[in-house]
């Protein structure tokens, strides 16, 4: 398996001097480590202040580490190849409003093209081709900000789409969305993944989310707390909730079941399970 | 105080080239005391309706009842201040409005502005922090010092500091974690019941609504089309789906259960509590029954 991303031992601290007395040092990041192969699909997940955004930061070069090493497409990254592994990433971040340059979909999601020299034509080719990936040609010649929220991650998806990228990232990309904006993307995300094979790291707080990726990483105080597949973290359900993270529906449901004396086989991470369950132990009988 | 809107309808730019209608005929009642949750798409008339209930907007067309107070689009301003004193709105991102060096001036603004005497103003700031859970120390801190979730609070504390019987609400926990969201949540339920107030609560969530809120009101293309309890408005699924709202995730989970076992529960699942118990209760009658 190729490696696409990958950290190593990072530590980072955002010093804060204070005169006469000694350095203070608020570790954001605290010894973290992963790797994330092509094509896989990483959330991290962690409440808000537990290091996950720092996280990000660092690993599309906005920040460096202060020890530690931080790789992509296997190689170092530092100040000088920063640009370069940049044009190979696709990022959206976010607030929908925060990230529309151009006047019309088109001339948007046209944008990083025109700055990357591509020819006309290719860039023509690519812009509807994005569009098409997350079902927005009816839309070219609209304005992005009278667009639904969805919409517009869907165009700021586009956007990153048109760049090719080897990863993409959602940096809480649906967190600001009504829950149909929300669906709109992960669907297309989910239909990216499995078209393109595109590889995804995004950093969410949406439970549904996590349950779609084939790896989570639990970030607590800067920590890596845990890391697993969706099934193993969300075994670990009470530790989860106290470090203030939410449990998916399901589980929730099947806790409260249990509380009421209905016996359950298993810990059921989708309602599809759930219902299962119900209806072979308890209903069909 | 109860609120009550007669045919409201509001055009912004009003005469002008860009006129563009965004309520129309919006009649609803909002009696004093209750929890009242607006539901509706984006870009349903939610947040324009929302400014209408402490006359930061007044109607184009109809009336806004709030108590004893009519605003028309007659009405002064002169005439509103006293209801921008009783109604206070938390609007979305309220930790943005902070500006004061400390906690315990930004609360105290909102108050002396109304010509509240400074000792009360301060004494009032000082409940207020432990009302809201906040560690006492954060009152001589700078807003900007404190975490995210903590300045929301300070800024909830901004606006209750002059002490309103009515609290709009819009979208309280936009951009929380999911501890945070409960928190605030369960916070303005707690405040709802004891400071007596009107609540309410502007929301996408239909899972806040379906817990929280005693009444609901539907927007859908700037017009009120549904009101009632949230155990009638959530039994109208289709109804919801034509104003491209859906129902709670307890409620959907009920139906598919319900329609798996070709048999209804006794009453709708408003909270995933409701659901439990619903469930062990179909459970339970199924064993008695006779094979």
């Amino acid at each position: 398996m190729k490696e696409i991303a990958s950290m190593h031992h990072v530590t980072f601290s955002y010093d804060t001097e204070e005169e006469g007395s000694s350095l203070i040092s608020n570790k954001a990041l605290d010894d973290v480590s992963f790797t994330l192969y092509e094509g896989q699909w990483l959330a991290i997940v962690g409440h808000n202040g537990s290091g996950k955004s720092t996280l990000a930061k660092l690993l599309i070069g906005l920040m460096f580490p202060s020890s530690g090493e931080v790789n992509l497409f296997l190689e170092s990254l530092s100040e000088e190849n920063l640009w370069e592994m940049r044009s190979k990433m696709g990022i959206v971040f976010q607030n929908p409003d925060n990230q529309f340059v151009g006047s019309t979909v088109q001339d948007d999601v046209a944008f990083a093209l025109e700055n990357n020299g591509v020819p006309h034509e290719m860039m023509v080719k690519r812009v509807h081709e994005a569009l098409e990936q997350v079902k927005m040609t009816d839309y070219v010649n609209h304005e992005p900000h009278h667009l639904s929220g969805g919409q517009k991650q869907r165009v700021a998806i586009a956007g990153a789409l048109a760049l090719q990228p080897e990863l993409l990232i959602l940096d809480e990309a649906t967190s600001m969305l009504d829950p149909q904006g929300r669906e709109e993307v992960i669907e297309i995300v989910k239909k990216l993944r499995t078209e393109i094979g595109l590889t995804v790291v995004s950093i969410t707080h949406d439970l549904e989310e996590v349950l779609l990726a084939d790896r989570v990483l639990v970030m607590n105080e800067g920590k890596v707390l845990m890391t697993g597949t969706p099934h193993e973290i969300f075994q670990q359900g009470t530790e989860l909730e106290s470090i203030g993270l939410d449990l998916p529906f399901a589980l929730r449901v099947s806790e409260l079941l249990r509380d009421t004396g209905v016996e359950l086989q298993g810990n059921h991470m989708t309602e599809e399970e759930l219902v299962n369950e119900l209806w072979t132990f308890h209903f069909s009988k | 105080m109860d609120i009550s809107l007669q045919q409201v309808g509001y055009l912004y730019a009003k005469d002008s080239p860009f006129e563009k209608r965004a309520l129309q005929n919006v009649t609803a009642a909002i009696p004093s005391g209750s929890y009242t949750s607006i539901i509706g798409h984006t870009g349903s008339g939610k947040s324009t309706l929302l400014l209408h209930l402490n006359g930061l907007l007044k109607p184009s067309e109809g009336v806004v009842k709030i108590g004893d107070t009519m605003i028309t689009s007659q009405t002064k301003g002169k005439q509103l201040k006293d209801i921008r004193h009783r109604v206070g709105i938390v609007f979305q991102f309220p930790e943005h409005q902070l500006f004061e060096e400390t906690v315990e001036k930004d609360i105290m603004f909102g108050p002396l502005n109304f010509g509240v005497p400074k000792e009360i103003a301060r004494d009032r700031a000082h409940e207020l922090v432990k009302l809201l859970g906040l560690p006492e120390d954060v009152l001589q801190k700078s807003p900007f010092e404190l975490s995210g979730g903590q300045m929301r609070r300070v800024a909830i504390a901004g606006v209750l500091a002059f002490k309103p019987s009515i609290l709009v609400l819009d979208e309280p926990t936009a951009g929380l974690d999911p501890r945070g969201r409960k928190e605030i949540m369960e916070l303005f339920h707690r405040l709802h019941e004891t400071e007596n107030l009107t609540t309410i609560l502007v929301t996408h969530s239909m899972e806040d609504a379906a817990r929280y809120s005693d009444r609901i009101l539907v927007m859908h293309e700037g017009t009120s089309v549904m009101e009632g309890p949230p155990e009638e408005i959530f039994e109208q699924e289709e109804q919801l789906h034509s104003y491209r709202l859906g129902i709670p995730r307890s409620v959907h989970f009920q139906r598919k259960v319900e329609n798996m076992i070709g048999q209804r529960f006794g009453r709708i699942a408003l909270t995933e509590e409701m659901l439990a118990q619903e469930l062990s209760v179909a459970i339970e009658r199924k064993g008695e029954r006779p094979c």
